[in-house]
């Protein structure tokens, strides 16, 4: 159950993140299709960043003082770095969508196309080889915490929700959760998320209040950009092991579905995360999942094929989308370019 | 003034590609150049052989004594550009399809993926002993299609019926396909036992494959059947015909595929303009509404187009696999098929045109193959290629807008023409 908690939350923070970043794109009146390239440049930049920092001779001066929390600072460091890099690269869709009132759908194909390809030629040139990798160590001998880390014996035996929660985490979920939580408020509860909402909705009528519209894009878009490069940076340092190969698995595309399911709102999209979270994790380990520690494996016994598990998000997404297309919540002026002369 | 119009029109968008082509070939030459000058292991000789290699590798013919690049016609490498132009043309006219009708197919990945599992399934399930090969290929090709346009049917069926943006629920059908596709070849018995060195490959159709049964076991061999071996049948050995291209272009992979690719696109250059069909899809292209006031069945045209889209990308796998000397890599749940993707560029660098479609989609393979050249000889690799072709595509996102904006501009210089003969007659 420990694992099935831990493992379903690896997963389900970058989708939820990714999602959120979708919000803030979509919520502004750009729709985001790139946030699979801008995950796959966050992560490439977040390993690089990693690898310099090694280069630095940094990480060895933690392991030799032997304190390894300082890692955790680093860490954090490194997805500041991958939220700008994401960012940046975010610049690419806001211009072409704001300022040359471009088709967002083509524009973000076209990210999608251009973060792997530019990657994976820097990855081949610096790694000769089609995965960057770290110079030294991996993901759980820098940044993952375990009972030690607490201050607890070896031999100390956590509750099982202690055992989820606290041994072999990283940072990053916690990091991000508040994250989450932190950027919803902004969005739903300042003067400036109303403003930004407002631009996805009637971009018009919030011209004619004095707001400026384009600033408001350019805003969503780049906050947008910082958060799917954060969550490359988390999938790349969680799941990929600290490797780059130009390549999420699909995961830009399933926070899309999050986003979809979870109809444009952060609680329902956290939930729809942490569900399709639970699909990805039932998928990679159904078959030694022993739920409640009593040698019976259920979900191997139901005799369900991971490929099943791994269909369900986008299943489910379909279904909800079908039946829910009338009272979406989806922004009124998504993929709209904004024309001031327009009514 | 009214008859050269349309011409300058047809100048002005051919302009347009060709220099979003200029643009995105440069942007790969200075990203080569950049890379080239901070990366001390490039020297500047090698830079300026990628640079080089990136625009006419093709025309390539290895290294003289001296370690020069030589450059002339080499038929091996144009063969193999018509090879990888089949699918990409074929994916391409699948995007333009759609577009003509107002959609974006995302989902020729998926669709692609439908009609190549399809398509080996038929050719390497029938067996070839009991029915003859070229019958064998026909239902294979004819499955892939039918596979594809089913799959493209989905999201077709879920936008006319159910309002569902299409681009969503393509995005969504790509993945299922991809997952369910790997569920599919994982429980077939079509996974290459016989060469033991390559795993997670589906057989060629070319090979032969006899199920045969040895002292009671039954088994899959290849061609080296066991002495005391009854055969049960034999599979496969299915391939489109080269029809002389091989010999043409020696040395190279190319078959039939690329002439039937061709023959596709000029097909529907017919249906698109000169039926009333194509009218019709492009009506609802234009102004869905209006097309439904006018008594075109719109919901129908909108399914009809995504399902003739899906059969074109279809049938680019079914070539793809039905080629004979090809390899299916079949766990392919987490990645989407590239040269799905690449259709979205090649149609619009077509400018949704099915005759521009064939040309641009042998000018993405020439990248492909100058790319391919680059990794061969240079420090550099061939996702370069794939840089250029994601700048064309991120420009084409605004070249419409451009030649809207242009066209605008005409317009208001036609205007005070107007107004002065205005003036005349008060």
């Amino acid at each position: 159950m420990a694992f099935l908690i831990r493992q379903t939350l690896i997963y389900s923070i970058p989708l939820m993140i990714v999602a959120l970043a979708g919000v803030f794109a979509e919520r502004s009146g750009i729709i985001n299709l790139a946030l699979e390239g801008m995950m796959i440049f966050g992560a490439y930049i977040g390993v690089v960043c990693l690898n310099v920092m090694i280069g630095l001779g940094w990480f060895d001066a933690v392991k030799a003082s032997g304190n390894m929390w300082t890692m955790q600072w680093y860490l954090v460091l490194t997805m500041l770095v991958s939220a700008l890099a994401g960012s940046i690269f975010s610049l690419l869709l806001a211009f072409a969508a704001i300022n040359l009132k471009a088709d967002q759908t083509i524009g973000g194909t076209a990210l999608n196309m251009l973060a792997p390809a530019i990657v994976l030629f820097l990855v081949r040139i610096t790694a000769k080889q089609n995965v960057l990798q770290l110079a030294s160590g991996d993901s759980a001998t820098w940044f993952m915490l375990k009972k030690s880390s607490w201050g607890f014996d070896k031999s100390y035996k956590l509750s099982m929700l202690g055992d989820a929660f606290l041994n072999k985490v990283y940072l990053t979920t916690y990091l991000c959760v508040l994250l989450f939580v932190i950027m919803s408020v902004l969005l739903y509860k300042t003067k400036f998320g109303l403003r930004l909402r407002s631009c996805g909705e009637n971009p018009q009528a919030s011209a004619s209040l004095g707001i400026n519209v384009e600033k408001m894009r350019y805003l969503g878009v780049m906050i947008s950009g910082a958060l799917a490069g954060i969550g490359g940076c988390v999938f790349a340092v969680t799941t990929a092991n600290s490797s780059a190969n130009g390549d999420v698995a699909g995961f830009g595309f399933l926070a899309l579905a999050v986003m979809i399911f979870g109809n444009w709102k952060p609680l329902p999209i956290s939930g729809g995360a942490l569900l399709f979270g639970l699909f990805k994790c039932i998928a990679a380990s159904y078959n030694t999942l022993d739920i409640n520690g009593d040698g019976y494996y259920a979900l191997a016994n139901i005799g369900l094929d991971s490929n099943f598990y791994r269909m369900f998000p986008y299943l489910i997404t379909l279904i909800v989308l079908a039946f829910t297309s009338k009272s979406s919540r989806a922004p009124k002026a998504e993929g709209i370019p904004y024309d001031q002369g327009s009514r | 003034m009214e008859k050269i119009i349309p011409k300058k029109d047809g100048i002005q968008v051919f302009m347009a590609s060709f220099i979003s082509i200029l643009i995105g070939l440069v942007a790969g030459i200075i990203v080569l150049i950049i890379v080239g000058l901070t990366n001390e292991s490039i020297s500047n000789s090698s830079i300026w052989d990628g640079v080089r290699l990136v625009v006419i590798g093709v025309f390539n013919t290895g290294r003289d004594a001296a370690g020069n690049l030589t450059f002339g016609f080499n038929p091996a490498f144009f063969g193999n550009m018509l090879f990888r132009a089949m699918p990409l043309i074929l994916t391409g006219l699948s995007v333009a399809i759609a577009y003509k009708t107002g959609l974006f197919n995302i989902g020729a990945p998926g669709q692609y993926l439908a009609g190549i599992c399809a398509t080996l399934f038929i050719a390497l399930s029938i067996p070839t002993s009991s029915v003859a090969p070229w019958i064998v290929w026909l239902l294979a090709f004819m499955g892939g299609m039918l596979a594809g346009a089913l799959w493209g049917c989905i999201p077709g069926l879920l936008k006319s019926l159910m309002n569902i943006n299409e681009v969503i629920a393509c995005i969504m059908t790509n993945w299922l396909a991809a997952c369910l596709v790997t569920w599919v070849f994982d429980i077939s018995n079509l996974k290459n036992m016989i060469d033991g060195t390559k795993t997670g490959y589906i057989y060629k159709t070319s090979a032969v494959i006899n199920d045969i049964v040895v002292d009671g076991v039954q088994k899959v061999v290849g061609t080296d059947i066991p002495a005391g071996a009854t055969i049960l049948a034999t599979r496969g050995g299915v391939a489109t015909p080269k029809f002389g291209l091989d010999s043409v272009f020696s040395g190279s992979q190319v078959n039939g595929g690329i002439l039937i690719a061709i023959l596709l696109a000029i097909i529907f250059y017919i249906i698109m303009e000169k039926t009333t069909l194509g009218y019709q899809l492009k009506a609802c292209g234009s102004n869905r509404h209006a097309a439904q006031y006018a008594g075109i069945r719109d919901k129908r045209n909108i399914i009809l187009s995504m399902a003739l889209a899906g059969a074109m990308a279809g049938a680019a796998g079914s070539l793809y696999g039905l080629s004979g000397n090809t390899e299916f890599f079949w766990t392919t749940y987490q990645t989407l098929p590239a040269v799905g993707f690449t259709g979205i560029a090649v149609a619009l660098l077509a400018v949704n045109n099915p005759i521009g479609v064939i040309f641009s989609g042998i000018f993405m393979s020439l990248l492909n193959m100058n790319g391919l050249q680059l990794t061969n000889l240079t420090a550099y690799n061939e996702y370069i290629t794939d840089v250029i072709i994601a700048v064309i595509v991120y420009l084409s996102a605004f070249s419409l807008i451009i030649r809207t904006w242009l066209g605008k501009r005409k317009r208001r210089k036609k205007r005070p023409a107007v107004s002065k003969t205005g003036e005349v007659q008060a």
